[in-house]
């Protein structure tokens, strides 16, 4: 696959993920797939950042690769310490006042004279120069305006910026030449360059959400953002409590009143709401709770990314009970799995945690669009009821229909202490049992669910790579590289689907791939279907994994 | 309204002349006075013996975990403004492992009634200290007397910003159901302290029988210096409405969202082909 990767680098508040958002709209624009994801430390100012943008005119881009063809260095530092990033063929524009180094490979162009000439302020050389690389790249002039013009709200900074990129424009015609990728106007149809947490959050709308609470925490704290813009425009409530145990309270709260609810947090604030995650259990109170990992213990690395929090969220909280464990790897099931979450989360009245993380997260893909999803109620009970009314009434698949409170004939009485059906305080053993029964008879249905619809595969071969989350989209990039090997990606993680996963990797050779140490999935399978992998792939170092070194470790294993 | 209607015809199981008894009561009276319907009543309940209260009250209910039930009951009320939510919480609830949420509470004014069962002891896990246990008594957990002051709830409500700031004694129940009367129908957040003695771990009936005495039609309950005054008190203990004022509640900031309330939507998949535009 013919691709380019164009690296936008430079110091915190230079505006690199602006930059990178700007040049990905235009290859959009273009025509072309596109992917962006991005590196950053946790503060406001200083310390350097980086925005890789990589497109393609032939097939969907997965993931990131370690070659960089371009480079736009906003300061002398960025281009000093990406240089080696660059290919041998590459090219790498910054100001002239920047260039530090004797190399080839490296073009002054006057990015803060032209800034100057028009009176903009001097941190807007970011935008001469993504005009620059669309004007080496032989871009359409007008797409570059239309998407500059976009990343602005006030109309007049739009202005000034559309002018500057056609300056920077101007400077990048002159090295086309020397730029081997050029591009064209491609007649492909109206697509989206989306990041993980916008399309999660549209997901949980698509489910009917109506309530949305959260304590801000990177890298999830952009869903609550989102939600918060948009909130009079879809009149949903959304609130950012005191913390995270008051965030997932007011959630079970909204949900008993019969509110679709949800929650967004990382790790550490997930250590927070597991009371309530026991509480939303006990009380059979749907909820859904997603949890935007990143690098533990404890504070961690809090831009970075990981995915060690899977037996976490799979044991957290005292006790027994039925939950639901789901991890998308791309926007498009992150939208769709936000949904799903929501919905069966009503139909079983259960806790569904969402298991995303910051390279989902932050990272843009191109998709096709958001299908029209639609939101199933579940057993609820409105307006008034007839007869006699028990919150936690035993029924054959465990699920209690479930009365809104203010339905006339219905007292709903929600209990966190072992209850009986009306909600009233027990410690009959009797009624112990039945009602600890009640609750794991969702289990059968659940698995059924999680067994249709839990495992998706690429590809076919006689070894197996097994990943979750957003690690399958780097496999799914190292599959390109790869003859006789199937993808075997789990989207459901509780209940396991270990029928369907027994299924699809029977008789192969199984290797693991997993953003953490010790290999959370690999003890998952050794404990489901009863199989030591073959192999196993952990990075943890904040990073997610490099194509390339899958590549390297799945051929290693075929010898 | 037949108080019985709140009857749930479950028997107490509190100790004979716990001061949980006067609450339940003033409560029951004061729903059937207010011509409340149970099903518009969410009665919302933490974990000691005060929790028990939702077993006890015909009503919708929330027994929920320890120190949680501010957040869970402006949760609810947030889903559904249209019902009246009143939320039990004990000293421990409220002061110790809660004290987070009350502060947040009164300042933001959420349309909800807090009551506080305050019997300065832990009675449930059988007697330990709590934030309101006066300095040097001894519990089980503090055997050589407890080493710190003990908390000030009216000054922290007052300070925090509640609108409507009270407090009741057990030993009065006719007078503890006007205050949880005026309470309800406060439009705002409304802290209720109850000083309801344990009778089992820390009897403190004597006590307050002497040093309690009813608020007079002398006290501006709007001058918030007055209010400030009178909960600074410590010799004697003043009990009624000590502070009252009218200021928008969290629910009008959500204005927008409430007709119908969230909780009372039928679930749609909404349009979102505008916020889509953004992302091409």
């Amino acid at each position: 696959m013919e691709a380019l990767h164009v690296l936008i680098a430079g110091p915190a508040g230079a505006g690199v993920f602006a930059t990178s958002n700007m040049l990905g709209k235009t290859l959009l624009r273009h025509g072309y797939e596109v992917f962006i994801t991005n590196e950053y430390p946790s503060l406001i100012r200083g310390g350097q950042q980086w925005a890789l943008v990589v497109a393609s005119a032939e097939s969907p881009v997965y993931s990131h690769r370690r070659r960089v063809d371009l480079l736009l260095a906003l300061d002398k530092q960025a281009l000093g310490s990406n240089l080696s990033k660059l290919g041998s063929e590459g090219l790498a524009v910054c100001d002239t006042a920047d260039k530090g180094v004797e190399d080839p490979r490296v073009v002054p162009l006057p990015f803060r004279e032209a800034v100057k000439e028009l009176g903009a302020p001097t941190v807007s050389i970011n935008t001469v120069g993504v005009g620059a690389i669309v004007g080496a790249l032989g871009g359409d002039v007008e797409l570059l305006k239309s998407a500059v013009a976009s990343q602005f709200r006030s109309r007049e900074v739009a202005e000034v910026n559309v002018k500057l990129a056609e300056k920077g424009y101007s400077m990048g015609v002159e090295l086309r030449r020397r730029v081997r990728f050029q591009l064209k106007r491609l007649s492909s149809s109206r697509r989206l360059l989306i990041d993980g947490n916008s399309a999660l959050a549209l997901g949980l709308l698509a489910g009917g959400m109506t309530a949305f609470f959260s304590y801000p925490m990177t890298p999830a704290s952009p869903i609550l953002h989102f939600l918060a813009e948009i909130q009079r425009e879809y009149g949903i409530v959304v609130f950012q409590p005191e913390s995270e145990l008051a965030a997932i309270n007011m959630a079970i709260g909204a949900a008993y009143a019969g509110a679709r609810a949800a929650v967004a947090t990382s790790g550490g604030g997930f250590s927070l709401m597991v009371e309530a995650l026991g509480q939303a259990a006990m009380t059979e109170t749907p909820v859904v709770i997603v949890n935007v990992q990143r690098p533990g213990p404890s504070t961690g690395m809090p831009t970075h990314t990981a995915q060690s929090d899977l037996r976490f969220v799979l044991h957290a909280s005292q006790g027994e009970f039925p939950r639901v464990v789901l991890a998308p790897s791309n926007p498009l099931e992150a939208y769709e799995l936000g949904c799903e979450a929501m919905n069966i989360a009503w139909k079983y009245q259960v806790p569904v945690i969402v298991l995303s993380d910051k390279f989902l997260a932050e990272s843009f893909w191109t998709i096709p669009d958001l299908p029209r999803l639609e939101p199933e109620e579940g057993r609820v009970l409105r307006g008034e009821v007839q007869g006699d009314y028990a919150r936690y009434r035993l029924t054959g698949d465990g699920v209690s229909p479930m009365a809104v409170p203010g339905t006339r004939g219905a007292l709903v009485y929600a209990n966190t202490s072992e209850h009986d059906e009306y909600g009233f305080g027990t410690i009959d053993p009797a009624v112990v049992r039945a009602m600890q029964e009640k609750r794991f008879l969702k289990l059968r249905s659940l698995r059924a669910e999680a067994e249709r619809k839990g495992v998706k595969v690429y590809g076919e071969g006689q070894v197996v790579l097994a990943t979750w989350g957003s690690t399958t989209m780097v496999a799914r990039e190292a599959l390109r590289e790869l003859e006789g090997v199937k993808l075997v990606q789990l989207v459901w993680l509780e209940p396991f689907p270990a029928e369907s996963f027994a299924q699809e990797v029977s008789g192969r050779k199984l290797l693991v791939v997993e953003n953490n140490m010790r290999g959370q999935l690999v003890s998952l399978i050794r404990e489901h279907v009863l199989r030591q992998p073959e192999g196993f792939l952990g990075r943890y170092d904040g990073r997610p994994l490099d194509p390339e070194e899958v590549v390297e470790f799945v051929k290693m294993h075929m010898r | 309204m037949d108080e019985r209607v709140y009857d749930t015809k479950k028997r107490p199981v509190w100790c004979p002349g716990c001061g949980n008894f006067a609450v339940l009561t003033a409560l029951r009276r004061a729903l059937a006075e207010l011509d409340l319907k149970p099903e518009e009543v969410v009665i919302v309940t933490g974990i000691g013996c005060h929790g028990r209260m939702s077993d006890y009250v015909r009503a919708n209910a929330f027994h929920t975990i320890h120190g949680r039930t501010l957040p869970l009951a402006t949760g609810i009320k947030l889903a559904n403004p249209n019902l009246t939510v009143i939320a039990h919480a004990g000293d421990g609830d409220a002061y110790a492992i809660g004290l987070g949420h009350l502060p947040h509470a009164a300042r933001r004014n959420i349309d909800i009634t807090l009551i506080v069962h305050d019997n300065m002891i832990f009675g449930l896990t059988t007697g330990q200290v709590t934030p309101t246990t006066p300095q040097g008594v001894k519990t089980k957990s503090t055997p050589f007397g407890n080493p710190e002051r003990p908390l000030n709830p009216l000054l922290l409500a007052l300070a925090s910003g509640a609108t409507f700031v009270a407090r009741g004694f057990s030993g009065e129940a006719d007078h503890l159901k006007e205050l949880i009367k005026q309470g309800i129908l406060h439009r705002g957040f409304a802290f209720i302290e109850v000083l309801q003695p344990c009778v089992t771990f820390f009897n403190t009936y004597q006590l307050f029988r002497e040093k309690v005495y009813k608020i007079d039609g002398s006290h501006d309950p709007t001058d918030f210096e007055a209010a400030l005054r009178l909960a600074q008190q410590e010799d004697r203990l003043p009990i009624g409405v000590f502070y009252r004022v009218e200021r928008p509640t969290l629910e009008d900031y959500f204005a927008y969202a409430m007709s119908p309330p969230p909780a009372l939507r039928k679930p749609q998949a909404p349009d979102l082909s505008k916020t889509i535009e953004r992302f091409r």
